[in-house]
């Protein structure tokens, strides 16, 4: 038994030590909105937040995240979150949407760093979240959107 | 003349099997709009066709038979209800309508016929005709793909809003007793200059009562309200909180896991496996051998790889047994296939063999005899895999002799009958659930993974079993884009002008070869007109496994076609915009498109230092599209800063899709030009994963601009056209800042 806790509540979950906290969210708690994408750590879909930094969760062992605060895009929040899904929505950035939780959660973690990122800085922190769908103009344009906003 | 030969053979073919249906467009208006079953509608919801609904709190449903894998067909079916409708666009959902033969998706098939651009003759209608009623109850077409959606459903969609609007105005009228031309319709309300008013879901269950009107007038493009003006994708907000639900999201209760090894040779089995040591550890449910699945479609595709497969408690508990089953591999036909060995056999056979021909104009032979100049190059593509986010993935439960299945799917119509078939149960049996798809780009039309699933959700004892492919899995056991090689050969006069043009392909064929054979898409069917000309393709098969992939055949032939164009009007010593204007006369929206891109770009003026333009023109799936592309080169790595891009796609339902999709192909196409290849040795694909297939990142990608003709023209694709001309585009600019032709994708300057 492991506790953890997941979007500012505390929960006991019976996954083994060593199982990727990706499939604790997904098959044990029904967080389906954190994705998988690759299982190793390539692309970014299955991005949540570790005490407010993105990582991960496919390589995540759930016993390495007990005890420290787990973010999911179902429990995104906040100023700077509103603002990253109102300039997502404005810019209209989606199209399949399978890459989008994690690419707001990497987002939301970049302005949380940075609140005013260069191109340079969007390059570097969004660089690991892959869009086959192509949405990169748009992410760039609605994070610089949400920064001004 | 081969080619009229060409078309009456696909006219019997078509004619013969026929007459045998009876087709979706050739019954009366009345099918048309209320659909094959009743809709069911909750009680406080009025069905009022086939397709929409209205509640009484004011929602309007639309019912959408296309699948949403990210080309915001969902939100384009609604506006084209809703603007007939007069209907509010905040207060439309979108309901995914089960599949239903009166769907079926007829544009896909028929813009595969092999026509001219231009061509629309007695023989094409009549075979269009034709066609579409095999299409229409063809079951593995109802499906999403050839950028179709908006296309097929343009009028019946639009009939269906106009026929509802009459049914609430008729309503209203016979409520206030007075005459229906006297209301006003706007934004879901409904007016009388007496000044009573009511919305559509007060009038909704009395409209319900009335008949079904079905020759409600369309409105003209001047009076559209929605149509043609920037609409937000509908199901966005449901995308950004996790809410929305993909095939890999459903979570039927008592939802147990698989996860497969396949063979890692392409169409190989398992011989034999010893799973003593995974059958003792925790959640292991089920050890199940699979056989491969023929899970081509029309001719294309080929058997899949079998394996073995663990069902568990959890996902992780399948993959961590499933790497401890020991499994002797039978390593079937494929054992000895090498690509780069297969692409050199590719070549070598067109130094022998003609092919087929798939468009003969003048007498090409003679033209090149007589040339005063001529110049040849051979072009050469690699398999490709799809590669879609979401990776391959179904849930079926099957119990008490019925199915339910949630599958991401194009082909809804396939996925039925291939679980029907697996659990040997009529198709009525299983109820397909068509999710979200993170993508698809034609890898979803196929349905291995679905005949997967459907096997071993008969060893889980009636638990829904979700089947999750490893990204491992997803790439290596693709239906790939096929590679090919193609051979051009282009013929000058003495005064430089171009005079013929020879180019022949080889490699797998794309579509049912016997009947519609795909290859030259976007070759035999471009729009320039070379004085004398010949393209054919010459099929080899090979024991990889191929299929659809975003464009089909264009994106091959858009590369060969283009690039050799830019040859040729270096050759000619002439502007490759200027050149390739002297190739269309006479045709003024290809011209509009190309000039416009032309100069939106800056062309002539020069690029930055250390930069080149390269363009292309290509014309897939009723649009035409033409790319500038701003390329640098830095220690070798070809670096692409600026695409603009200009699409003529007819009416441009939302501008803002159609600008989304340019730049998602534009972004799709770049990650194959500069990255994407599938290699093969000893009949393995070697990439396995983003680090060694290696799609665009945020950090490669150009600023793009996108530029839409306005257009009074019915509808083209959107989704597929703008993946072909970026190759080129930057093959063109490569060369234009290096003098190197690369005639090799992915283009490598190393
Ligand atoms: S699934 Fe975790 S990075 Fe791809
Ligand atoms: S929106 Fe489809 S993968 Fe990013």
């Amino acid at each position: 038994m492991t506790t953890l806790n997941i979007n500012g509540r505390d929960v006991d979950v019976t996954a083994e030590p060593d199982t990727p906290l990706l499939w604790v969210l997904r098959a044990e708690l029904a967080l389906v909105g954190t994705k998988f994408g690759c299982g190793k750590a390539l692309c970014g879909a299955c991005t949540v937040h570790l005490d407010g930094a993105a990582v991960r969760s496919c390589v995540l062992p759930v016993a390495a995240a007990a005890g420290r605060r787990i973010t999911t895009i179902e429990g995104l929040a906040g100023r700077q979150a509103d603002a990253l899904r109102r300039a997502w929505l404005d810019v209209d950035v989606v199209q399949c949407g399978y890459c989008q939780s994690g690419q707001l959660m990497s987002a939301c973690a970049l302005l949380a760093q940075n609140p005013r990122p260069t191109d340079a800085d969007i390059d570097a922190a969004m660089s690991g979240n892959l869009c086959r769908c192509g949405t990169y103009p748009r992410i760039r344009a609605a994070i610089h959107a949400a920064a001004e906003g | 003349m081969p080619k009229l030969k060409r078309r009456t053979f696909i006219l019997g073919t078509l004619g013969a099997a026929g007459a045998l249906v009876v087709g979706w467009a050739a019954l009366p208006a009345r099918q048309r709009l209320v659909g094959a079953a009743p809709l069911a509608a909750a009680p406080n919801q009025a069905a009022l066709n086939g397709w929409v609904k209205v509640s009484t709190d004011d929602a309007v449903t639309v019912m959408v038979p296309h699948a949403e894998m990210g080309q915001g067909t969902h939100t384009g079916l609604a506006m084209l209800v809703a603007d007939e409708m007069d209907a509010d666009f905040s207060r439309i959902r979108v309901e995914q309508a089960s599949y239903d033969a009166i769907y079926n998706n007829q544009a896909a098939l028929l813009d595969a016929l092999p026509f001219q651009p231009d061509d629309d003759g007695y023989v094409k209608r009549m075979t269009r005709h034709v066609a579409g009623r095999i299409v229409r109850e063809f079951p593995g077409l109802a499906g999403t793909g050839g950028s179709a959606s908006i296309k097929d459903l343009w009028l019946p969609l639009r009939q269906a809003g106009a026929s509802a609007r009459a049914m609430l105005v008729a309503a209203a009228a016979a409520q206030w007793k007075v005459s229906a031309s006297e209301l006003r319709v706007e934004a879901g309300r409904i007016a009388h200059a007496s000044g009573r008013s009511a919305t559509f879901g007060e009038l909704a269950l009395a409209a319900a009562t009335l008949p079904v009107p079905y020759d409600a007038p369309l409105k003209k493009p001047s009076q559209f309200q929605l149509i043609g003006k920037p609409a937000r994708r509908i199901e966005a907000p449901s995308k950004l909180d996790g809410s929305a639900r993909f095939g890999i999201d459903a979570l039927p209760d008592g939802l147990v896991y698989a996860s497969v090894a396949m063979c890692p040779t392409l169409g190989g089995k398992a011989k034999g496996y010893d799973a003593s040591a995974a059958r003792t550890l925790p959640g292991v449910r089920a050890i199940v051998a699979l056989e491969p699945v023929a899970g081509g479609i029309g001719g294309m595709g080929g058997a899949t790889s079998g394996g073995v497969a663990v069902i568990a408690d959890t996902p992780f508990h399948a993959t961590r047994a499933l790497e401890k089953i020991a499994i002797e591999w039978e390593h079937g036909a494929a054992a000895s296939v090498d690509s780069a060995t297969l692409l050199d056999d590719l070549s070598r056979a067109l130094d022998t063999q003609a092919g087929n021909t798939h468009l003969e104009r003048g007498d090409v032979d003679a033209a090149l005899a007589a040339a005063a100049r001529r110049i040849t190059a051979e072009y050469r593509v690699p398999f490709l895999a799809h590669a879609t986010m979401e990776p391959m993935n179904c849930t079926v439960r099957f119990k008490d002799g019925k199915a339910t299945a949630w599958i991401p799917t194009q082909a809804p119509g396939f996925a039925r009958d291939a679980v029907a078939q697996t659990l040997g149960i009529d198709a009525e049996n299983v109820e397909v659930v068509q999710t979200l798809l993170g993508g698809g780009f034609g890898r979803r039309y196929f349905t291995d993974f679905v005949v997967q699933a459907a096997t071993l959700a008969r060893a889980a004892n009636g638990a829904p079993v979700q089947l999750i492919w490893s990204r491992e899995a997803d790439m290596q056991h693709d239906y790939y884009r096929p590679a090919f090689v193609c051979r051009c050969e282009a013929g000058f006069d003495a005064q430089g002008s171009l005079v013929a043009w020879k180019t022949t392909s080889a490699g797998s064929s794309m579509g049912a070869p016997a009947m519609i054979d795909m290859s030259t898409d976007g070759a035999s069917n471009q729009a320039y007109a070379f004085p004398a000309a010949r393209v054919a393709h010459l099929p080899v098969e090979t024991p990889v496994s191929v299929g659809i992939w975003r464009s089909v055949a264009h994106s091959q032939n858009a590369f060969f076609v283009e690039s050799f164009v830019d040859e040729a009007a270096h050759a000619a010593g002439q502007d490759p915009v200027a050149f390739r204007a002297s190739l269309l006369a006479g045709n003024a929206r290809h011209l509009a498109v190309l000039h416009r891109a032309a100069e939106l770009a800056g062309w002539g003026t020069p690029a930055a230092p250390g930069r080149a333009h390269g363009i292309a023109l290509h014309r897939a799936f009723g649009s035409i599209v033409a790319q500038v592309a701003e390329v640098s080169v830095d220690a070798d790595r070809i670096r692409v800063h600026r695409v603009v891009c200009v699409v003529d796609c007819g009416v441009a339902v939302n501008p803002n899709h159609v600008k989304q999709q340019m730049e998602s192909g534009i972004v799709f196409g770049l990650s194959a030009a500069l990255h994407g290849e599938i290699t093969i040795e000893n009949g393995r694909v070697k990439q396995s994963n983003f680090h060694d297939y290696a799609p665009l990142r945020m950090n490669e990608c150009p600023a793009i601009e996108t530029d839409i003709v306005a257009s009074g023209e019915a509808p083209g694709g959107v989704g597929e056209p703008g993946t072909p001309p970026i190759a080129p585009a930057v093959a063109n600019a490569v060369f234009a800042l290096t003098g190197r032709r690369l005639r090799t994708l992915p283009l490598r300057l190393t």
